[in-house]
């Protein structure tokens, strides 16, 4: 088997195994509440979390590029109450028009 | 709260809707993966078996990225590994929506995704089941076809990013996020995960600074008082 297959194989066994862990354990059982507590605020900072990585990080450091300019547009754009589709195509506009001008 | 006014329950077609505009992104992405696997030795089949069975992007990337850099299977596995780890507490999260029979949970549980579980969230961290299974399966559709469109069609595709779709992705959450931030407790968990991850993210491997972030979520509860 190749290294590609035997990657496929491995990668593909353990993240089915790593994202049916969490409902198959806990499966009808009750969480003390502290860790309920926790948990629902996992949303919060998972979400900010991800917005910082996916506009500032790249390849293991931090880059200020276009897609800060695209999150800056979508958060006056969320401002103003735009609709979520209309976030996005201003986000990805503004970053896609700032690549081809800078 | 009493729950006699509730709106009506939203189902699995406003879930598909809630992803469309992601779907696009999805397959410019799944595109580009499909090209990037190619590149790296992998045969067409093993790239879109890969996206069916793995179904998480990022990870698919730096498994794919090690690999063609001539990393191992070792580091490539390992690098995956740490990127999805984040599923454990997105997992635990999501256990009251997916509840049912063991195996119809273990398979559903394979439609979770960051983007499909922020569509699902609700007040009080609760998750709506239809909505994140049909955003899931939507985004899988077009993570698929994406990845297959890529090995078949390679270089002839363009970079997502010059289109700027790369920047769609922190757009859609910090468009689920703002929501979220309706208390002290949730700011606070909000801010605590935002500085984990940017101050891990030069110095921990890939995945690492996304994983740690969810431990923030004990800074809101932490600060939360009983009401």
């Amino acid at each position: 088997m190749s290294a590609a297959w035997v990657t496929v194989v491995l990668v593909g066994l353990a993240t089915f195994a790593i994202k049916a862990a969490g409902p198959l354990l806990l499966a009808g059982r009750r969480l003390p509440d502290r860790l309920q507590g926790a948990l629902d605020h996992l949303a919060p900072a998972l979400l900010a979390a991800l917005v910082a990585t996916e506009a500032l990080g790249s390849q293991g450091r931090l880059a200020l590029d276009p897609r800060l300019l695209g999150l800056g547009a979508a958060a006056v754009a969320l401002a103003l109450r735009a609709p979520t589709l209309l976030v996005l195509v201003v986000a990805a506009g503004t970053t896609g028009l700032a690549r081809a001008l800078l | 709260m009493p729950t006699s006014q509730a709106p009506p329950r939203p189902g699995y077609r406003d879930g598909a809707r809630a992803a469309a505009p992601l779907a696009v992104a999805d397959l410019a992405f799944g595109t580009s993966f499909g090209v990037l696997a190619h590149g790296a030795g992998f045969g067409n089949a093993a790239a879109v078996v890969m996206s069916a069975t793995t179904f998480a992007g990022s990870a698919q990337f730096a498994a794919t990225s090690v690999l063609a850099t001539g990393g191992g299977v070792a580091a490539a596995v390992t690098a995956a590994l740490l990127l999805n780890l984040r599923y454990l507490p997105i997992g635990l999260s999501t256990a009251a929506a997916l509840s049912g029979p063991r195996w119809r949970t273990a398979l559903t549980a394979q439609l979770v995704v960051d983007e499909s579980w922020a569509l699902a969230q609700r007040q009080g961290g609760r998750i709506d089941r239809s909505v994140l299974l049909g955003a899931g399966l939507t985004l899988y559709v077009s993570w698929l076809a994406g990845t297959a469109a890529g090995v078949v069609a390679g270089a002839f595709v363009g970079d997502p990013a010059r289109l700027g779709l790369d920047a769609a992705f922190p757009a859609l959450f910090l468009a689920l996020l703002v929501p979220q931030l309706r208390s002290r407790s949730r700011l606070l968990a909000a801010a605590g995960g935002a500085a984990v991850a940017l101050a891990l993210t030069p110095v921990a491997s890939p995945g690492v600074p996304l994983l740690a972030a969810t431990v923030a979520c004990l800074f809101g509860a932490g600060a939360r008082r009983p009401a």
